[in-house]
């Protein structure tokens, strides 16, 4: 995995959308959406439950034709350059799609050839050892647990090293440990120069993981910045006293022990 | 991406067929339901049923052999459903792979799933005392029609596995298709039914497919039947692959 990122790369930035409409049936659920990403950027779109992130994120990996407007992948325009786009892009959707009746070994070998690269197995087993799943690798994907699933899922992106990765909600459903996981996995990644567009309610997950965070809201980016930039918007802070609560995540960790990782072979039984 | 079609079709039939022979009992249910129904028409029903041919099973076994089909290609549409609903089909949809092998990889398994469930199912009838002296021709054409059948039922099946919203809704389809041969003349000549039902299952698909293969294994001649059946066939075949097609664009863009 530590090769170059894929071959016929364009210029520009990573990702370019300008004007992206997109209407299912009355609803108008994008209203003229402008995103720029540069390459090697963590980009977090933010927003609420039906703010159209879902629908940006399917536009962008060519499941999903926009009504108005031009989105260009890696230089390629999703529309007219459809197979360009998805040698460049990987798409890590809502739900973990890896293929139950399959083992996790299986599931990275079927994606490594369809990839048409050499050595399937040894990318499997080395993707496997990288998110800690060398163990639980010939077992089927259906026995795993929701956090398991996600960094195979995860895994199965990273095969090929696309230069542009979408992660749809890559923690919804996760339990607080598995998100740190999935976090870390995602650091990981922007590390190793990928461009991430990454999709999220939460906005500590924002916080936590994105170069640059833009708000997602009733169709359109309302806002988009730094965490810096996004905290000046708001007035200068001032200093209060607060007798400060331990938050429950913080209890649940200290109550858990460690840092949220937990052992491998604990967490696999 | 069109030069990887059939590599990338043959590594996504090889996960379909994993899905087969990780369930066997998929197979199974398959075969048991027409084999069920062989040994009930032929060992309480067909005492009664004059066919005017010597051995019933004989008689009933092609009807027999498009039931297993039928009921077959149901697991198609689970199976496509599944992929739908786990997001798998999403992401092949999304990577640079030859798309349409997506769908081809789970017609083939079609076909190689049918084609172990009936000879299973000739299997039984072997030991329940069907016999044929047909050679290998006619043989071959039996296998002909019962591919171009299969091929037809599963562009049908693809239809519900893109679009169900719940599973019985992907599988729901296939009882009409499996029900249809005994409005047929499968297990009883045609001749003593009533008017308007006779008139059905006279012009009906199965009637046609099943005559033929009848006389193909009788060895008697098939005569202008097999044109009608083979264009049932390719009819279905030919409507069911355009349909399957619009609904996969209209499910993926």
């Amino acid at each position: 995995m530590s090769n170059p990122p894929a071959a016929g790369r364009g210029q520009g930035p990573a990702i370019h959308v300008q004007g992206l409409e997109k209407s299912y049936k009355e609803l108008r659920v994008l209203r003229g959406v402008d995103l720029e990403v540069e390459r090697g950027c963590v980009f977090a779109l933010l927003g609420s439950n039906g703010a159209g992130k879902t629908t940006v994120v399917r536009i962008l990996s060519t499941l999903l034709k926009a009504d108005a407007g031009t989105a260009r992948i890696n230089g390629f325009d999703v529309a007219a350059q459809a197979a360009d786009v998805r040698a460049s892009i990987s798409l890590t959707g809502q739900f973990a799609a890896v293929d139950g009746i399959l083992s996790g070994r299986e599931n990275l070998v079927l994606v490594a050839r369809l990839r048409h690269l050499k050595d399937p197995g040894g990318i499997a087993d080395g993707l496997l050892r990288r998110f800690s799943l060398t163990e639980a690798g010939d077992r089927k994907a259906t026995t795993y647990s929701g956090g398991m699933r996600r960094r195979l899922d995860i895994a199965m992106s990273l095969i090929g090293d696309p230069p542009v990765v979408f992660l749809d909600e890559p923690t919804t459903g996760l339990d607080p440990e598995a998100r740190i996981e999935v976090w870390q996995a995602v650091k990981e990644l922007a590390e190793g120069g990928t461009t991430v567009l990454l999709t999220t309610q939460h906005l500590d997950e924002a916080e936590q993981l994105a170069d640059r965070i833009a708000i997602l809201h009733q169709g359109r980016i309302v806002v988009e910045d730094t965490l810096d930039g996004l905290r000046r918007l708001l007035p200068p802070a001032e200093v209060e006293y607060v007798e400060k609560q331990p938050s429950l995540e913080e209890i649940f960790f200290a109550v858990v022990g460690a840092d949220g990782r937990t052992p491998v072979d604990e967490e696999q039984r | 991406m069109t030069a990887h079609f059939l590599g990338d079709t043959a590594v996504l039939t090889g996960r379909t067929l994993r899905h087969v022979t990780r369930s066997l009992d998929t197979l199974i249910t398959t075969a048991v339901t027409p084999i069920a129904i062989m040994l009930l028409f032929v060992y309480v029903f067909g005492g009664a049923i004059r066919t005017g041919t010597a051995s019933y099973v004989d008689y009933m076994l092609p009807g027999i052999l498009l039931i297993t089909i039928a009921s077959g290609i149901s697991y198609t549409a689970f199976r496509l459903f599944t992929d739908m609903q786990s997001g798998i089909f999403e992401r092949f949809q999304s990577m640079p792979i030859a798309r349409s092998g997506v769908l081809w990889a789970h017609v083939l398994t079609s076909l190689a799933a049918n084609a172990v469930s009936v000879a299973a199912v000739i299997g039984v009838a072997l030991l329940m005392g069907f016999r044929s002296g047909a050679g290998a021709g006619a043989w071959l054409a039996v296998t002909g029609i019962l591919v171009l059948f299969t091929l037809a039922l599963t562009w049908i099946a693809v239809i519900p596995g893109l679009t169900a919203k719940s599973v019985d809704g992907a599988g729901a389809f296939s009882y009409p298709l499996v029900f249809l041969p005994f409005i047929s003349s499968a297990f009883v000549p045609t001749g003593t039914m009533p008017g308007p039902v006779r008139a059905f299952a006279r012009h009906q698909p199965v009637t046609s497919i099943v005559d033929t293969i009848r006389a193909l294994l009788a060895q008697r001649p098939v005569g202008g039947g097999l044109w009608t059946a083979l264009a049932w066939c390719a009819g279905i075949l030919v409507v069911a692959y355009v349909l399957a097609g619009i609904t996969y664009r209209r499910r993926i863009s």
